[in-house]
């Protein structure tokens, strides 16, 4: 049986949720899918044999998928040694082992099937989100208390983002919507005692979840990064073994670039997890294999679209189901 | 840093060849590999690097490379001129209308910079055309976008025109123009809401707002940290809109900004301007031959010097160099001149833009913390005004009163004092050199502790 089979498989045999799931992927993800799929059945369907032409076709499929450049070329050297070791000369064979080698990737050495968030069971979880300016921490806050309080749990917000206009009211707007309260000092004011403030009160009316929003902020900005730190430290020293979660969110059409944030807010924030946005536009979000390949930083949720329940956990097992469907169905 | 810079990707290569005294076909091969991986590491799309180095390889093959001497830095020169030609000439220009308010429609994705960048444009059309704009508010959509573009307004002192989030952005446009034309504003900026590039039915909207308004500029503002995928987002802007013009935003990361070259090659239309902080006058015109420099991780020295000259007072600088020459260069100047590099910026900004200053030892992890600029400006100004003319009478009670007065400690202020006597001596070795060969006398050192 074939990788993609088993994979397949392993989608049917699981009840209706992960056909739920899947079917969003698809469904979000049905821009990326085509091009990236397509692009690969037109590769093996173009070239016969697997030479020199063929890997550095392969290369830039992926290129253009935004996979780290190291990445790719590790990867194709990796698919190299595979096809001599096996001795692969049709094209067609090769389908399995690249599906494969990707999924090696996004796995690393752990598989876990859905990387879940670690909350605290009957007390306060603090979870802190980072990222650059415009990736959509906010929206991803909003959907991601909505998710919580269905999940019957008490949520809070902490309007950390005391620069950007609007940013303050944009939480508000959210806390409105999902039905959860919003700590908020003005604009302007010291993001650290905001969210100091939040804990207080988080913890006076025993909340179960506690979601820091922060200002966005480039990562070359020594002093911002400084700052950030100094808003950790305080929910360290707050709360003991907080913030349980660090969510850098990142913009999926973000390019090589991904990977200085996910290294340098790491640095800063010990990320735990990331959130990928804007994943239901035409790109690829193909840096979360680089990411995953070099700084084994999970990533736990996607945005595939504008709506509140367009936030979905991550599961890798889905992410390449969605990537790989063209190639499924057309077996 | 996370990528290396073109020349530092040639530098193995060139290492084989030198020695050899001929390049050979295949070490071009290797070169370009090399250009290649850089360009793509840069975010460049790969269509157009494949294009690119078809036109640097045949290029480099030619006499130019092969039989220069530096063929590597040959093939720097190569591509890099191939790579301004690719990115045209500077265009920062904005439309006039004949008659009645000019309308600029800005456009994007989601988070792209759209409503920042608007009241940027509005800040620099005010300030450096003498216009008065109006703002106008059509993102109904995120919340809070219209708050957000009203405190902007805000803090700008500028209209800013709203109909609430119930309103249709298309009827939100066409009374805005009325307004505008009621209170006698020559420009119109309509900020609309972030949308995808593939949203049919929000792409319509924006048609529709186009042919309601009929405006003189179209904007379509990206993110420089896009990757491949902003030759699909600029195409369909485009192709659904014909934008007149491209803004880039977020230039002030460490992204190197292969976007700017894949956009330029899809749509043929001009970057004119670059978001460079988050402060609203930190829009400047685009500099194509030094993004150039950019995506190839060369550096941005043309930047530095421009920075370093809107900043610096002209005639601050005469007196300076003055005093320099007669050597009556006090703390008091030190402390002048130390004002005038704070305005040039946050100082980690300035050494990004200076080429290899991330590989120089000692630099490379260096934090350049304003605070302690302040120390240093709370030791001078915790001393009299005879101290500060003449350091040499510092002695230890007054070291001590100082250290009390600037909240630091006695080897904080004797290191300070050190350091301006070594920069005195620097100085007068300078000084001694320039009038050694007259004629071509420098602008001296203006920035002494750099």
């Amino acid at each position: 049986m074939g990788f993609m089979d088993k994979l397949k498989n392993k989608f049917q045999r699981n009840e209706e949720h992960v056909e739920d799931v899947s079917e969003k992927y698809k469904e979000g993800m049905k821009k990326s899918r085509q091009t990236f799929s397509s692009k690969i059945n037109d590769l093996l369907a173009r070239y016969r044999k697997v030479d020199e032409d063929f890997f550095e076709e392969l290369e830039e499929v992926l290129i253009s998928a935004d996979t780290g450049v190291a990445t790719v070329m590790d990867l194709i050297d990796e698919l190299k040694m595979e096809v001599k070791r096996q001795n692969i000369k049709d094209t067609t064979e090769m389908k399995d082992v690249i599906s494969e080698k990707l999924v090696e990737i996004y796995y690393g050495d752990n598989e876990q099937e859905i990387e879940s968030l670690s909350l605290q069971e009957g007390e306060l979880s603090i979870i802190l989100v980072v990222g650059v300016n415009g990736v959509g921490k906010t929206t991803s806050i909003g959907k991601l208390a909505h998710q919580l309080k269905q999940e019957g749990k008490k949520v809070m917000l902490a309007a950390g983002d005391t620069f950007r206009a609007g940013a303050i009211e944009q939480l508000e707007v959210w806390g409105e919507r999902t039905g959860v309260d919003v700590v908020k000092q003005n604009s302007g004011s010291d993001p650290a005692a905001v969210i100091f403030d939040g804990i207080k009160s988080a913890k006076s009316k025993q909340a179960d979840v506690l979601i820091c929003d922060t200002a966005g902020r480039l990562q070359n900005k020594v002093n911002l990064m400084n700052e950030l730190a100094k808003v950790k430290r305080v929910i360290e020293r707050e709360v003991p073994h907080a913030p349980h979660e660090v969510l850098l969110v990142l913009d999926a059409t973000t390019g090589q670039n991904a990977l200085s944030q996910a290294k340098i807010f790491a640095e800063a924030t010990n990320v735990t997890g990331i959130v990928l946005t804007k994943l239901d536009g035409t790109a690829k979000g193909g840096i979360v294999l680089a990411i995953r390949n070099e700084l084994q930083i999970p990533v736990k949720f996607v945005g595939l679209g504008e709506g509140v329940h367009d936030l979905r956990p991550f599961d890798a097992h889905a992410f390449v189901y969605g990537l790989f469907a063209d190639l499924l169905d057309k077996e | 840093m996370a990528f290396e810079g073109l020349a530092d990707r040639l530098q193995s290569t060139i290492k084989k060849i030198t020695g050899k005294g001929k390049v050979s076909e295949q070490d071009v091969k290797e070169m370009t590999r090399e250009v290649r991986l850089a360009l793509l590491e840069a975010d460049v799309n790969y269509k157009v690097v494949k294009d690119l180095i078809k036109n640097i390889k045949e290029r480099a093959v030619g006499q130019e490379v092969m039989e220069s001497l530096t063929p590597g830095q040959q093939v720097i020169k190569v591509v890099k001129e191939e790579l301004t030609a690719l990115m045209g000439g500077e265009q920062s220009k904005i439309a006039v209308a004949d008659r009645g308010p000019t309308v600029i429609m800005m456009v994007g994705l989601q988070g792209a910079g759209k409503t920042t960048t608007s009241g940027k444009l509005a800040n620099l059309l005010r300030k450096k055309h003498n216009r008065n704009p109006l703002l106008v508010a059509c993102d109904v959509y995120r919340p809070a976008a219209i708050q957000q573009l009203e405190t902007l307004g805000r803090q700008l002192d500028m209209a800013v025109f709203s109909m609430g989030t119930e309103a249709n952005p298309v009827e939100i446009a066409k009374n805005a123009l009325e307004k505008a034309k009621e209170d006698h504003h020559d420009y119109v900026i309509i900020d609309t809401a972030g949308r995808l590039h593939v949203d049919n039915e929000l792409m319509g909207e924006l048609q529709q707002i186009k042919a309601e308004v009929q405006p003189h500029e179209i904007y379509l503002v990206v993110d420089s940290m896009t990757g491949q995928d902003a030759v699909n987002v600029a195409e369909s802007f485009n192709e659904q809109l014909d934008i007149t013009g491209v803004i880039l935003t977020k230039l002030d990361g460490d992204t190197r900004g292969g976007a700017a070259l894949s956009i330029k090659a899809v749509t043929d239309k001009p970057i004119k301007f670059a978001g460079m902080g988050e402060k609203l006058d930190e829009l400047e015109a685009f500099h194509p031959d030094r993004m150039a420099s950019r995506i190839l991780g060369m550096g941005d020295v043309l930047s530095l010097i421009e920075k370093a000259q809107t900043n610096v007072d002209e005639k601050q600088a005469k007196e300076l160099e003055e005093k320099m020459r007669t050597m009556s260069f006090t703390l008091d100047d030190f402390l002048e001149q130390m004002g005038q590099v704070k305005k040039m910026g946050p100082l980690e900004d300035l050494m990004a833009m200076i080429p290899g200053a991330n590989k120089m030892k000692g630099l490379k992890n260096a934090q350049f913390d304003e605070k302690q600029l302040s120390h240093v400006e709370a030791i001078i100004k915790s001393m009299t005004k005879q101290e500060r003319q003449d350091p040499s009478i510092m002695n230890a009670g007054r070291k001590k009163r100082v250290a009390k007065g600037s909240g630091t400690n006695v080897s904080q202020v004797n290191r300070l004092l050190k350091q301006f006597e070594e920069m005195k001596k620097m100085m007068k070795q300078m000084t001694n050199m320039q009038k050694g060969k007259k004629g071509k006398k420098g602008k001296g050192m203006k920035l002494p502790f750099m």
